[in-house]
């Protein structure tokens, strides 16, 4: 199967490679799938087998239960839908018209504001926590999922100026000079040329964007821990530090938390693996 | 420049279109905190909650004060430590991956890199509790594998023990983002020109000769934008030590990181009540540690490697 007849090449060594990365790939997805599995068995099983998959006997939902009855996932799951796609909607576009600014126009200032937004992709932003607290306080808008918004939309503005940066920097100049002759506005050139011509490149920056917001704790720990704010990943959290005991609970949020991110992941997983081998973050 | 026959230039208002929206949600909720907090750092409050200038004297508390600067010690030491172990066991696993997805004509390639990838789109908080339940002694699910290979007098609470407790979580960090460097090494390595690699086998030289003289000399490059990627993440990280160990990053502060110390500042923890210039003054100080780290990336190690470029 692995070596083609006929071919002259090193079958041990291609036998060994396989092996060596089959070992890697289920280090790398057996301790979730023994989550996955373990939150459809019965208290009882979870403990008798914990390897073994449910059977008729010990297949159980009452994990499941236990966890949409306490604890409101589906708000969790909503919040952090809409922080997440909120935000992104706003590094793209935002994010697309800083990058044209920047490498379209020439103008006073231009190379000190195109390091102060490099800056941002080295310095994290959680390092301005307190003022960023401080400045919610003040806006009124702790516990809201706006003051998560705009906080996200800052921390992914820089890589996405940068990696658009370089997109656009590829767009052909006679396109926007044939339009100039045409006395197309620069609002039209940007919208109508512009921005469809850098739409692969959006599609890596919104991967960029999105897993670390959806992933994020620190945020919505401190600027959003009311109960109607909760993102599901302060959700869980905060959820399986109360039911640290009760384990078909927390086996059931954690199955709740990892499966949606890897249905999205198998779907969009080309794409993903596009962008980072494709040169885009160098 | 008087001429009066010249057109008056127009204000750029499109420039102002384009950029200002997004440069000041950046500088508002970036730039000017970021800024704020350094100069937070250098203020005390006094019983009343009246803020004062008060110099470097958080600084000198939080590096000469013994009931301050043990902890803090005790965090950079650990975060440290947090940091090698990632340089030693995930850089080095990421390259070997690497190296062996793309050896010529592999089948299935990407699905191993697809599959090895998944852990790093999980929540570091999911993750954190996912082996907190595998490695737990009550489930006993890691001490049944060792048994069944043999090791099993070896197994023990190792995130309860002070002696071991880092050392795991950065660990179970080494697993999940032992992706990132593979993919980037792997992509440096796929541009690497065919030319170069059958020449070097034309001359005679075998896989491993290849590898070390051609390959990696190639993508030293990526290999030091892991490292400084790897470094800034690991001393920003907090959530896995938050998720397993709780802010106090138990047993007795063996877990504890730069992070954890930075939150426990900021919001108090037990007896201790927090204190936002305290938390100001770590976090300057956490800012120096990275700045000190990317500028040396910058100016020493990218310079360096700039000629092994092609």
């Amino acid at each position: 199967m692995i070596s083609l007849p006929g071919l002259k090449h090193n079958t041990g060594k291609t036998l060994m490679t396989h092996a060596v990365l089959l070992t890697y790939t289920v280090i790398a997805l057996f301790p979730i799938l023994v989550i996955i599995v373990n939150a459809f068995k019965s208290r009882k099983a979870i403990f008798k087998d914990p390897l073994a998959l449910p059977t008729l006997d010990s297949f159980s939902l009452e994990g499941f239960e236990q966890v949409l009855g306490r604890a409101d996932f589906g708000l969790y799951f909503g919040n952090s839908m809409i922080v997440t796609l909120v935000s992104l909607f706003f590094v793209l576009l935002l994010g697309a018209m800083a990058a044209w600014a920047l490498t379209e126009y020439k103008f006073r200032g231009n190379l000190f504001l195109a390091v102060l937004i490099a800056m941002g992709i080295m310095i994290p932003i959680r390092l301005g926590t307190v003022s960023i607290l401080n400045l919610m306080a003040s806006l009124d808008l702790v516990n809201t999922l706006t003051a998560l918004v705009l906080v996200y939309i800052a921390q992914g503005l820089p890589l996405a100026v940068f990696i658009l940066s370089e997109f656009i920097r590829q767009v052909p100049k006679e396109l926007k000079e044939a339009a100039r002759c045409d006395n197309v506005s620069e609002y039209k050139i940007f919208f109508t040329i512009i921005l469809p011509l850098i739409r692969p490149a959006m599609a890596t920056v919104a991967v960029f964007t999105m897993i670390p917001i959806w992933n994020d704790l620190w945020f919505p720990l401190i600027l959003a821990p009311g109960e109607s704010t909760q993102t599901i990943t302060l959700g869980v959290q905060q959820f399986i530090g109360q039911y640290v005991t009760d384990w078909n609970a927390v086996l059931s949020s954690l199955t709740l938390a990892i499966v949606p991110v890897l249905v999205l992941y198998v779907i969009f997983s080309r794409q993903l693996i596009r962008g980072l081998t494709s040169g885009a973050v160098k | 420049m008087s001429q009066p026959s010249s057109i008056q230039r127009r204000f750029p208002w499109h420039i102002l279109f384009f950029l200002a929206p997004g440069l000041l949600i950046y500088v508002t909720f970036s730039v000017y905190p970021l800024l704020d907090t350094l100069w937070l750092g250098l203020f005390q409050e006094d019983a009343t909650g009246q803020r004062f200038f008060a110099g470097i004297s958080n600084y000198q508390t939080l590096l000469l004060d013994a009931a301050w600067s043990e902890p803090f010690w005790n965090a950079l030491w650990n975060n440290t430590k947090f940091f090698i172990i990632h340089m030693l066991v995930q850089n080095p696993i990421g390259l070997f991956l690497a190296a062996l997805l793309s050896s010529p004509r592999l089948r299935l390639s990407n699905t191993y890199r697809t599959l090895i990838f998944m852990p790093t789109m999980l929540s570091v908080v999911i993750i954190g509790f996912v082996w907190q339940l595998l490695l737990s002694p009550i489930w006993g699910i890691s001490e049944g594998f060792l048994y069944s290979i043999g090791l099993g007098q070896y197994f023990d609470a190792w995130l309860g023990k002070e002696s071991s407790s880092l050392i795991t979580l950065a660990l179970i960090s080494v697993w999940q983002f032992v992706g990132i460097p593979m993919m980037l090494i792997y992509a440096a390595m796929l541009s690497i020109p065919d030319d170069l690699i059958d020449a070097s086998v034309v001359d005679g030289s075998n896989a491993w000769q290849t590898f070390w003289n051609i390959k990696l000399p190639l993508i030293l490059p990526t290999i030091g934008m892991v490292s400084i990627l790897t470094f800034v993440a690991n001393f920003n990280a907090f959530e896995l030590v938050y998720a397993v160990k709780g802010a106090l990053a138990g047993p007795n502060f063996s877990s504890d990181i730069m992070g954890t110390l930075f939150y426990r500042t900021f919001f108090g923890f037990q007896l201790q009540s927090g204190s936002i210039t305290m938390g100001a003054a770590v976090a300057t100080l956490m800012f120096l540690i990275i700045l000190v780290g990317v500028m040396l990336y910058l100016f020493v190690v990218q310079r360096r490697m700039k000629r092994f470029q092609l």
